[in-house]
């Protein structure tokens, strides 16, 4: 990848941040998503919660209805493809999405590589648990991390414990000497190039959002207060009693993470919040964030 | 030395923060109205302007600090920043919500297209010896300069224009490192950078 497509990459997650990206199945609940502050919204088929109820492959959705998206909001776009799935990828790209999120939430096309992300225009997001595969997923070209939590639960607590692994493992990194990084370099299974990188710096090279399993503006808020660059809310805020309530409040609780009064204030007369799932209840084949590697 | 805010409701607000700290500059976040009190100037970075107008309107942040922006604060607005300061915009996408004004100008936005189109672009600029690497990003477009002077363009367009003390870039000189559009904002401003 060129310097200069680098910085485009990298530039708009930072355009992103401190902001709420939302799930949208249909044009109108992307409008929804806009009026309410998002600063992106990714365009799908089902979220994630009913790809979960209703099982079946989960694919890249249909052109239209991405395209129907993107001609009714004037915020940035973002859709999913498979893991692996070059093709479903360069599809996104020649629709006009801003960003592609290769995606756990969708069935995996290749049970072995990523796709190679530094041959597109369009910038990648790429989900991980732990510093090395967050690693792997940059060098391959991501330009934009996310956790990826358990997607479709409502459960936050996996979104949490892949963000503290994450930053652990950090800060693991920053505490040992220069000539330790090699071996800790192996041993995550990630380039030494990059893990100089993070030990220096203090944190992944680029944005870091969280998600999988955001549910409630405190959620939001925690998230943020455990240094996430922002959050991408899926089935939260659609599967809940009241949507446009919800992704404001979400919004708010994004913006002024650090102030409990705030969070409270956003919190209040909600409605319902979606129904989710325990991640514990979920038998092991059922956990999408195993995917990928 | 100069205490500069960085309104940080959304977007890269910290490259701001940090370019400015390492010109010497006094930073201090904005997300209300009591943060404007003391400023010597604001810069208002990228993001998304449908997300900051929105997310301003639940605090009240935009009339007090427009009102500021007319009493004369230094104002530099970037790409989201400057849709925020132009006085007329193209589409009524922000229609119903408080933006700020301070520069004649009429903006487009996402004139340039998507993320597809996104592209860095080597810019002259008045006053400056050598090429600033603009880095546009699904910018706005300034299609009309009223009574706001040029300081760069490109393509036949203006990409960075100033009227008085109010200041605004299509593009966003917060990222690649260069800080000399920076500096010469800081020096109107009065900072000895």
């Amino acid at each position: 990848m060129t310097e200069s497509q680098t910085l485009l990459n990298t530039g708009l997650a930072q355009m992103l941040k401190g902001g709420v990206i939302m799930d949208v199945v249909t044009p109108e609940q992307a409008k929804i998503a806009e009026a309410s502050g998002a600063s992106a919204v990714m365009a799908l088929e089902r979220v994630p919660a009913d790809i979960r109820a209703q099982g079946g492959v989960a694919r890249m959705s249909d052109p239209d209805l991405i395209e129907k998206v993107i001609d009714s909001v004037s915020i940035p776009v973002m859709a999913k493809a498979r893991i692996g799935h070059f093709v479903e990828a360069q599809i996104l790209e020649t629709l006009g999405v801003d960003y592609i999120d290769e995606s756990e939430v969708l069935s995996p096309a290749d049970y072995v590589n990523h796709i190679d992300k530094s041959v597109f225009k369009v910038p990648f997001v790429c989900g991980a648990t732990n510093l090395g595969e967050a690693l792997r997923r940059i060098t391959e070209g991501a330009s934009m991390i996310r956790s990826k939590g358990e997607a479709g639960t409502g459960d936050v607590s996996e979104a949490m414990r892949h963000l503290r692994t994450i930053n652990g493992e950090i800060r693991a990194l920053g505490a040992k000497s220069e000539d330790e990084l090699y071996v800790a370099a192996k041993e995550i299974a990630a380039p030494y190039h990059l893990v100089k990188q993070v030990a220096s710096l203090g944190r992944l090279p680029v944005v870091t959002f969280v998600a999988g399993g955001i549910a409630t503006p405190a959620d939001a808020a925690m998230m943020m207060q455990l240094g996430a660059d922002g959050v991408f809310v899926g089935s939260g805020i659609f599967k809940s009693g009241n949507p446009e309530a919800r992704a404001k409040a979400i919004v708010e609780a994004t913006t002024h993470y650090d102030d409990p009064a705030a969070v409270a204030k956003a919190s209040r007369g909600l409605g319902d919040a979606m129904v989710g799932i325990n991640v514990n209840d979920l038998p092991a084949p059922h956990r999408l964030a195993e995917r990928g590697w | 030395m100069v205490t500069v805010g960085v309104l940080s409701l959304q977007g890269a607000f910290r490259e701001h923060l940090s370019m400015l700290a390492s010109l010497g500059a006094e930073t201090r976040k904005v997300t209300r109205p009591e943060h404007l009190e003391g400023l010597d100037s604001i810069v208002l970075p990228g993001g998304e302007s449908s997300a900051m107008v929105r997310i301003a309107a639940n605090v009240g942040l935009f009339p007090v600090l427009a009102e500021r922006i007319r009493d004369g604060l230094p104002t530099f607005g970037t790409c989201a920043g400057l849709i925020l300061l132009a006085d007329r915009l193209t589409d009524d996408s922000l229609a119903g919500y408080d933006r700020l004004g301070g520069l004649d100008i009429t903006v487009a936005r996402n004139a340039y297209g998507s993320q597809r189109e996104s592209f860095v672009a080597p810019l002259p600029v008045s006053g400056l010896d050598g090429d600033f690497h603009g880095t546009f990003i699904r910018a706005p477009q300034i299609v009309d300069v009223g009574g706001a002077e040029v300081l760069s363009t490109h393509g036949g367009l203006p990409v960075l224009v100033r009227s008085g003390s109010v200041w605004g870039g299509s593009f966003h000189p917060e990222l690649g490192g260069d800080t000399r559009i920076h500096e010469m904002f800081l020096q109107t401003v009065g900072a000895a950078v």
